[in-house]
């Protein structure tokens, strides 16, 4: 089985977000870059498919050179080869279509991408793409089972869960549940030797174009400070919900 | 060249989010001096939806479409916006809207943007303004295609009532081959969802144990609320992942969100973010929550709470 997991090269959680160029572009300045959580799962998910079935393990991203350190890093976790598309990514669809010409150059049966990035958080790259290849397409996947071509699998619905049949050709969406938190790899010494090592390819990009642009960028109105309420007049607080903050 | 909007039911019953949407829809049809289009799937009764804003209903009934199919329900829209020559296409932020709306997009070849929070600000070029960086920043963002999709955060537009009547027309689009088959559906029954909740009670570790969750069911049950919990509290085991709110977990946007023995990580308010007032009962006074709260009592869950249930239970009874 080949395998492809998407990487999204996102600024760390714990960064602040500003914005320069008169709000119309994220300031990178001091900005920490990870792999996206979601796709953590996803790559972890990949390994042991790796290990356990002797899949192979690629991972792939759209971006410039600064996105390399994020894929040698997955390339430190385990993953077999990189590949990076030459371009900035702008949107979705051109972010799908640059990487259904990989998935289709590569011959993938597997296609594993987080559910969403927690920089843009589109949710749209897994879709997309499983529509571009006609592929099966499974999102929210928390569970991901494979048997030769068939493969089950289990997406978080509202209020619940179901659970799927499909078979490959397959795009999973993935997230925590995949695997647990505590399964993430974190690259041990070996492997950031044994990374420097394996290929990082870059391919140019195709004509693909956006169909959204990013005009410009507002960060949320300051908010006022916590009304403290004292613990021995909880009265208090139901007023306050009831008759200021009406949400009771 | 109607504004088309999919209306969700479940089990026949309109979703609040469905309302939402047909109010949004209903709003950018005006600044676009047109209509709205409703598409309905399995639903009972439809008339309720002229309240808020629908002018037209395309009444689909298929069992094949019983269970939920993003290639399917996809392929509805699809056809539904090609019958009516509409140019945007308004869907919620439902896990299942979210499942399908990337696959219409690419049927349509529509631009699509998800997470949008406010009715557009420009029609031309067609601006919506969106959450990005997980409830950080919002971009205004332009869709430049002929067609457009916009999915809309749940809880930021409201329900619009409206007093007009929508006409039905009965609709049988063709559907694709199923590829993906639900074996079999596991929702909770009897209790208020995280996704569908207007208040949300959430549990962290300073419960100090899966055995002190019945305060945080009681003051869930009073407000007629759902439980959710932090990572660590899933993490632990105490309480199942599907409670699990924050960046890797469920994203929150209620009007409403009490958050008891949470102390406020990062991925924790990112998740909660959305949500409209939030509430923090924590021993610690510089707990990071207190920054991101509305309103805030220093003081021990354990007393707190059980007397924030008898006021409210106090509140209720005289409403």
């Amino acid at each position: 089985m080949k395998i492809l997991v998407c990487i999204s090269h996102v600024p760390d959680t714990t960064s602040k977000i500003n914005f320069t160029d008169g709000d119309t572009k994220f300031d990178t300045n001091g900005v920490q870059f990870v792999i996206n959580p979601n796709d953590e799962f996803g790559l972890t998910r990949a390994m042991w498919f790796k290990e356990k079935q002797g899949a192979s393990v690629d991972v792939v991203n759209v971006g410039g050179p600064e996105t390399e350190p994020t894929l040698r890093k997955a390339l430190a976790i385990g993953a077999d080869t990189a590949v990076r598309v030459n371009t900035e990514a702008k949107d979705g669809m051109q972010v799908a279509k640059e990487l259904a010409k990989v998935v289709q150059d590569g011959s993938y049966d597997l296609v594993i991408a987080g559910r969403e990035s927690i920089d843009y958080n589109g949710g749209m790259v897994p879709g997309m793409l499983a529509a571009l290849l006609d592929a099966n397409f499974v999102n929210n996947c928390i569970s991901l089972e494979v048997d030769g071509t068939s493969a089950k699998a289990i997406r978080e619905i509202d209020g619940g869960k179901e659970s799927v049949s499909t078979s490959l050709p397959l795009v999973i969406g993935g997230q925590k549940g995949l695997v647990e938190e505590s399964d993430l790899r974190i690259p041990n010494m070996r492997g950031i030797m044994m990374a420097r090592k394996k290929p990082l390819n870059v391919v140019e990009p195709t004509s693909a174009s956006a169909e959204t642009a990013s005009v410009s960028f507002e960060k949320p109105a300051p908010k006022g400070d916590v009304k403290l309420v004292d613990a021995d007049n909880v009265g208090e607080l139901v007023n306050l919900l009831h008759n200021e903050a009406k949400v009771i | 060249m109607s504004v088309l909007v999919y209306t969700e039911s479940d089990k026949g019953t309109f979703k609040k989010i469905a309302l939402e949407a047909a109010s949004y829809a209903k709003a950018i049809a005006d600044k676009m001096e047109t209509t709205v289009t409703a598409v309905t799937i399995n639903a009972d009764d439809t008339s309720v939806l002229g309240n808020y804003g629908v002018d037209k209903v395309l009444k689909v009934n298929d069992s094949n479409l019983d269970a939920f199919n993003a290639k399917s329900y996809a392929s509805v829209m699809q056809q539904a916006t090609e019958k009516e020559g509409a140019k945007v296409v308004v869907v919620s932020s439902s896990a299942d809207s979210k499942y399908m709306a990337p696959v219409l997009a690419v049927n349509l070849n529509a631009g699509y943007a998800s997470n949008v929070v406010e009715a557009p600000s420009n029609t031309a070029p067609f601006t919506v303004k969106r959450n990005v960086f997980t409830n950080k920043a919002f971009a205004n963002t332009s869709i430049d295609t002929d067609v457009k999709v916009v999915g809309l955060s749940k809880n930021a537009f409201g329900v619009v009532e409206h007093s007009a009547s929508a006409a039905e027309e009965a609709f049988s689009p063709s559907l694709p081959e199923s590829t993906v088959n639900v074996e079999s559906v596991d929702k909770v029954t009897g209790k208020v969802t995280i996704a569908d909740a207007e208040v949300v009670v959430s549990g962290g570790r300073g419960l100090k144990g899966p055995e002190n969750w019945g305060m945080i069911e009681d003051l869930a049950d009073v407000l007629g609320a759902a439980t959710a919990c932090s990572k660590p509290v899933s993490d632990l085991g105490w309480r199942p992942h599907s409670e699990h709110v924050g960046q890797t977990g469920k994203p929150v946007a209620s009007n409403l969100y009490i958050a008891v023995g949470i102390s406020g990580a990062i991925q924790h308010l990112a998740g909660i973010n959305a949500s409209k007032v939030k509430v923090v009962i924590n021993t610690d006074p510089e707990a990071p929550f207190f920054k991101a709260a509305d309103y805030g009592i220093v003081g021990d869950a354990f007393e707190v709470v059980p007397k924030l249930i008898e006021e409210l239970k106090t509140f209720k009874a005289q409403q």
